[in-house]
This record gives C-alpha cells, structure tokens and sequence, in this order.
C-alpha cells in the first residue's frame, strides 16, 4: 500500500533556513545541510527546497544549496523558488534536484509545465499553489504570496493537471506557519478535483493535524518546516503517531 | 568498470551520487562498442518509455551482445520496462526484449483514492529468492514515481501493489530491474545498489561467486 508521505521544507534565503509567519517576519532555523541529515536518518520521505525570495529579488535557484542538501540525503529532492525558464530548471536538476516546483511562472506561462514535463517527465514537475480563503472560494496569490492572481485554486490545479504537472504543493497561505492546522477545507476540495497528488502545507503544529490532513483533508503527502525545524518534534515520533492512527507511513 | 548507459532521457545526477558513495567505478559510454567490454551495464531512466527509442540500433545491439555474453545489466525505473518486449504507453517503439511481457499502464481507483501517477514510498512484496534483494526483508518501503510497470512474470523478484499489482523488482540470471528509484530510496535503495556491485564483482572473479554475497 502507497504510504502518506511527510515531508521537510528547507525555507532557504542565502544559503540558510528561515521561517516567517504567513510569509513574513523571517527567523534563522538553521544550515540546510544539516537539517536534512538530521530528517533523513529520522525518517523523512522528501525534501523540498524553496528559495522564498527568489522570486522577489530575481535570483536563480542556489546550486550550492541543492548541492550540499544532496549531497546528505538519497530520497526525491525538489527545489522551487525563482523557476522561471528551462534553463533556471536545466540548473536545478544539474545541481542534484529531481523535481522542480513551479508557482508564479507557471501561471504567467504555463507552456513552461509542459515543456518540463516534455523533458524531464511529469514527474518531476510539481506546480505550486499558494492560496487564500476568500468569500465562497481559494484564491490563488504569486510572488511570494505578494499579488492576487485573480484565479481559484481549484480551478488552477486542474488545468496545470491538463498541463502535465506531476503533483500539486498546495498552501494555505492564512494557516501557513500560524501552526493552527491545515487548511483540510481546502486540501480536500483540490485533491478530489485532481488526479494526480497534493501535497498539503501550511499550518501544521500538531502531530494529529496531520492525522487530519490524511483524512479529511484528502491529501497524499504533507509538507511541514518549522514544526521539525527546531528538534520540538522529531519525524520518527510523527510517523508513529500516524501509524497508531491508521495511517500508512514508511517506518 | 560499469557503463551507465545515458540516452538523454531524465536526469543521471542522482544516480551517479549513489554510485560515487558505494565506491562504484563507473563511467558514461560514448560509443556502443564500449558496452561490451563493461564489466555490467546500468540502464536508468525517467519520463516516457518513448526516450528509449534513441537507444535502438547500435546501443540496442550492442547491449543486447552484452547481456548475451553474461554481463550484468541493472535497468532501473524505464530502465526496467525497457527490459520487457515493449509498451503500451509508446506502441511503436520496441524493448530490448530480454524479459517476455508488456509494460501496461497502471490502474487508478477513484473510490479508494489510489491517484496515478503512482508516487510515493510502497512495499516490495517478495515473490522468489534472488541476489539483487539480499539483506532486505519482505516488506522493505522503496520509491516509487510512474504511471506504467511490468506484469508479475517467473522473473518477478518482488511485487508491489497499488490498484493493481505489478512486478517491482525483476531478476533472471545476468538480468536485474527495479521499476522504483534505488538511488532516491535511502538505505534499503542503496543495499540494492550494493547487492549489484556485489553480483558484478561476484561475475568477474569466480572464486567469488558463492558465498558472500549475502
């Protein structure tokens, strides 16, 4: 049976791991390196790699970092953050990424999905969804969470499907580091209007809102930063927590 | 020397690294030619099972020779089904054939939430006794990303279930196959990487062939 897949994110801005709180007030967590080999001998399943500013101060994605993060682990690796073009994907996956997580130039030029997918196989394409509650519906923001882009997230899942995106990392932008939860509402109404995984994000702060996010909230894998960040909960633990709760994780 | 064969397809970078950890001599053949004085051969791979047709003629013939003088060949993810007879997701282009079977698209279950791709961490479901597995238990997780595999076979080494089931791990004779990624499967990925080496340096020197391998 395909197990739930729980996976670390690696917050990078020059060369270090940050946090913010709903995509502000950024604090040090620590060497990318060195998290990442802490997560994989606890267990982790993924390592995702997001340079968060990127795309505000139009830098490419940081080949050292990729480097020193595959040079601890031997599981999927994806980098996102300032993705904009081939080439800035060509870089990623020289540097040791196997995927590649598109957000704002996948809604600029949605082509460049297919174009990845073309090359390196859907796969490795995973397009990102940050997004917002707003009245009836999920609305799907760019730029590091800094500008409306005018769509809903459903909708938006769909069609980078039809593209050729290979998995979907979607985050709730208001739960997003408030360790409130995840926003399952949402995972939900993404991940049964798509064929392909979702990935949750946003909110965790408990072992049971991951519980929740494998049961109501629908979702195949969820992605979490602070709450391993600073050794207050270790994956091991998580993953025997889930497992007490009937879900299937790799121990 | 092991000849890890690059068509062009996907991305060797990890697969390398794993090599370059276990102490692999390996190297990326220029010419066919040199697929024949390979001590094994490793056929990686991404993406669509279409990427191989680039391996046909030459390589195709040459590996082929290989494989028929008794070198050890890995292929791994399309790797794998390129070992079978062809597949379903690019009819026209054919496998090295070396296996019987056709690679066939895996099935979905909406009700149970069972998405395709297949993407993840599955079980390997041992179906026979076989080299490529040794040190692991029945069982043992492993990383998946595909939406095609092989059909359980007599070469079937271990199954893995997601609606349907299907052929995980491929072992007859001097032929190996996983269809999951070793090289991103954390330590029971690179004890499979580690058996190969093993098996390769078990086929170079007799006097190593029983025994310790395990």
């Amino acid at each position: 049976m395909l197990t739930k897949r729980i996976i670390a994110c690696l917050d990078v801005r020059d060369g270090q791991v940050v946090k913010g709180v709903q995509f502000q007030e950024l604090r040090h967590a620590g060497d990318p390196g060195e998290l990442a080999r802490r997560y994989n001998v606890e267990g982790i399943d993924e390592v995702v790699i997001l340079d968060i500013t990127a795309t505000i101060e139009k830098r490419q994605a940081m080949a050292r970092t990729i480097g020193a993060v595959a040079r601890e682990i031997f599981l999927p690796l994806t980098v996102g953050g300032g993705i904009r073009s081939e080439e800035d994907a060509d870089a990623a996956v020289e540097a040791g990424a196997d995927k590649v997580s598109l957000n704002t130039a996948a809604l600029k030029n949605p082509s460049l999905i297919t174009t990845l997918a073309k090359r390196y196989g859907s796969q490795a394409v995973i397009v990102a969804i940050d997004a917002k509650r707003r009245d009836d519906h999920f609305a799907v923001f760019v730029r590091s969470g800094t500008s409306d882009a005018d769509r809903n997230a459903v909708e938006w899942a769909r069609q980078a499907e039809a593209y050729g995106a290979g998995e979907i990392l979607l985050t709730s932008m208001d739960r997003d580091g408030t360790r409130a939860g995840f926003d399952n509402e949402m995972t939900a109404a993404v991940s049964d209007a798509v064929n392909i995984p979702v990935i949750a994000s946003g909110g965790a702060g408990t072992f049971d809102h991951f519980t929740e996010v494998f049961t109501t909230g629908h979702a195949d894998a969820a992605l979490a930063a602070s709450i391993f960040h600073y050794a207050e909960s270790s994956v091991t633990d998580l993953k025997r927590h889930l497992r007490q709760h009937g879900i299937p994780v790799r121990l | 020397m092991i000849a890890l064969v690059d068509y062009g397809a996907g991305n060797l970078t990890s697969v390398r690294k794993a090599l370059t950890t276990l102490g692999a001599e390996f190297e990326t053949p220029r010419e066919p030619a040199e697929c024949r004085k390979a001590a094994a051969l490793i056929v990686p791979g991404v993406g669509n099972f279409a990427a191989t047709a680039l391996l046909e003629g030459p390589w195709r013939d040459a590996i082929a020779a290989a494989v028929g003088d008794g070198t050890p060949l890995l292929g791994i993810c399309v790797g794998m089904q390129w070992l079978f007879e062809g597949s379903d997701e690019a009819p026209g282009v054919r496998g090295l054939g070396v296996l019987p079977g056709q690679i066939q698209r895996l099935h979905g279950d909406a009700e149970r939430r069972l998405k395709i791709p297949h993407v993840g961490w599955n079980a390997l479901d041992f179906r026979k006794p076989a080299r490529l597995l040794a040190g692991l238990d029945s069982g043992a997780q492993v990383y998946f990303t595909h939406s095609f595999a092989a059909p359980v076979t007599s070469a079937c080494a271990a199954a893995t279930t997601h609606a349907n089931t299907f052929a995980s791990a491929v072992e007859d004779g001097n032929v190996f196959g996983v269809q999951f990624h070793p090289e991103k499967s954390s330590d029971a990925g690179l004890q499979i990487l580690r058996n190969f080496l093993t098996i390769v340096t078990g086929s170079q020197d007799p006097t190593l062939r029983k025994g310790e391998d395990a």
